[in-house]
């Protein structure tokens, strides 16, 4: 119990994916600016880093190594995270509106969001288990909403700025990023 | 496009006749005099060189948006950012370091969001966040107060120490130490007891360093008299003082070795005051109503002490304003929405 606290502190804070090893990067600047979509977004990432890490492992664990296929790791979790979301999508539709739209309006977003494929390959090179490799994915995904949503209403509050012309758009969105990891880097070492 | 604003940053209680930056400038001095008695001519030569490079960087910048130059310097507000920087950057560090901190604050923090009004991250902090994170050596190297020098040596005049900033010589030995805070992240086999009997800069027994609870109570005072000036409101300050002061207390294990201090200790040494009192209640990158303000302090204090307890560095202030600066429009948001939904339902009962 207590490494699934660790793992999830860990990740969500200290060792941020997003902003320590620059994974998820597309789909952050990608995102749309409003606030209100972003929280759809974000849930829709969760549920989908959940589940893709859940049959990314078992993939892994049942088939990859086993057979020792080692070497067709990545294609064989895209194929996966491809897979895997038509799953999402029912259980959005069971559970929430909001889940359902969002994964059907950003799915481009979400399915490419590097930070998916990225924790799968992450948990597999850290020989854990299941369990906790599940709770690294909710971690992660919980660690790029964070991100995703204090991005986004950063954004709003420089779009009221007299931002540079040359700056306005995504020049200013990385130059707020990169602040932002700025402040992240005082975590490390915890 | 040029915007004239009708000045609305008149401090109401000298009838408008200082404006508010003007006043936080006045409430600084007492720190800047103690600072520079206690750690030499290296503070005012900081400042210098920080003002300087702002002023000149935002005069370039103004220029090439074709805005009016003189509106915007006389406000001060570069000037502001400029002497905090200066005093939180080691006296007597390099003038390269001076002059790359203050262009990353005034350029990057400032200028590139829109001069002012509307800022995301407090530009001092940014500027110090950068040199630290690229000069953790010449950042680690602190003037020794001189309460606490050898008998016989002094700090260095005013011609020394332009010549030290400048490179041209480099007799710092006798005069530079380590602060109280870095003292106890770097001796982790040492009782607390044992840090303030060996460490000199803890001589005299004193709680949080010699010179540097002077420079913190100097602040402190900086701060209350802008506190009754109403040119903040306390709520930021507070929160986040008796953060620190509570997890410290939480934390304290009667002095062991993995202790981190104790809460006086914390608020009395390091940047605690300046951060507390002239950092985070800088008004365009802080939160909006006043018990948004709480949180915000609260969790500023929260990060500051995570930090310095168990992080990598020494002093945290800036990284704890920074990661509070990223996470204020959050707090609005949540503190907006709580209060529409519990408004809501109290309607609908």
């Amino acid at each position: 119990m207590q490494d699934i606290l660790v793992i999830l502190i860990s990740s969500i804070l200290i060792n941020n994916l997003v902003l320590t090893e620059f994974f998820g990067l597309s789909s952050l600047f990608g995102s749309p600016q409003k606030i209100e979509p972003v929280i759809g977004l974000s849930l829709a990432t969760i549920l989908l880093i959940t589940l893709a890490t859940i049959a990314n492992f078992a993939v892994d664990r049942l088939i990859l190594q086993p057979f020792d296929l080692e070497y067709l790791r990545t294609l064989a979790f895209v194929v996966t995270i491809g897979a895997v979301i038509p799953a999402a999508k029912k259980i959005g539709r069971v559970t929430s509106p909001v889940i359902d739209n969002s994964l059907t309006l950003f799915m481009p977003l979400i399915f490419s969001n590097t930070a998916v494929l990225g924790i799968s390959l992450i948990i597999i090179n850290k020989n854990i288990s299941f369990i906790e490799s599940m709770f690294a994915g909710i971690s992660i995904g919980i660690g790029f909403s964070l991100i995703l949503i204090m991005f986004t209403l950063l954004r709003e509050r420089a779009a009221l700025a007299d931002v540079p012309r040359p700056f306005q758009g995504a020049a200013i969105g990385l130059v707020t990023a990169g602040l932002m990891s700025l402040g992240f880097m005082g975590l490390i070492g915890i | 496009m040029p915007v004239v604003k009708s000045n609305p940053m008149n401090s109401p209680q000298l009838g408008g006749a200082v404006s508010k930056i003007q006043m936080v400038l006045l409430a600084l001095m007492p720190a800047l005099s103690i600072m520079t008695y206690q750690f030499g001519f290296g503070t005012a030569i900081n400042i210098l060189i920080a003002v300087t490079t702002a002023t000149v960087s935002e005069s370039i910048i103004l220029a090439l948006r074709k805005r009016p130059i003189k509106v915007h310097l006389n406000d001060l507000s570069s000037v502001l950012t400029a002497v905090l920087l200066g005093l939180a950057l080691p006296p007597l560090a390099p003038w390269w370091l001076v002059v790359i901190a203050s262009l990353s604050s005034i350029v990057i923090a400032k200028q590139l969001y829109g001069n002012t009004g509307v800022g995301l991250f407090n530009p001092a902090m940014v500027g110090y966040a950068v040199v630290l994170l690229s000069f953790p050596l010449e950042m680690s190297v602190w003037v020794i107060p001189v309460s606490v020098l050898v008998e016989g040596i002094n700090h260095p005049n005013i011609f020394e120490s332009f010549s030290i900033v400048f490179g041209m010589s480099n007799s710092v030995d006798g005069i530079t130490g380590a602060t109280p805070l870095d003292a106890f992240k770097q001796s982790s086999g040492l009782l607390v007891d044992q840090i303030y009997q060996t460490k000199t800069v803890f001589s005299s027994a004193t709680l949080a360093g010699v010179g540097w609870e002077v420079v913190n109570m100097a602040f402190l005072f900086g701060g209350i008299f802008l506190l009754q000036a109403r040119i903040f409101s306390w709520h930021a300050p507070l929160a986040m003082m008796t953060t620190i002061s509570i997890l410290a207390m939480l934390f304290w294990d009667g002095g062991s070795s993995v202790s981190a201090g104790s809460p006086l200790m914390h608020l009395l040494s390091g940047g605690t005051m300046m951060g507390a009192f002239f950092i985070i209640t800088d008004p365009s990158t802080s939160v909006k109503t006043n018990n948004a303000k709480l949180v915000y302090g609260a969790l500023i204090g929260l990060f500051i002490f995570v930090i310095r307890a168990w992080g990598d560095y020494p002093d945290a202030v800036a990284f704890g304003v920074l990661l509070g600066n990223c996470a204020a429009p959050l707090i609005d948001f949540l503190s907006k929405n709580t209060t529409k939904i519990s408004m809501e339902t109290s309607d609908a009962e």
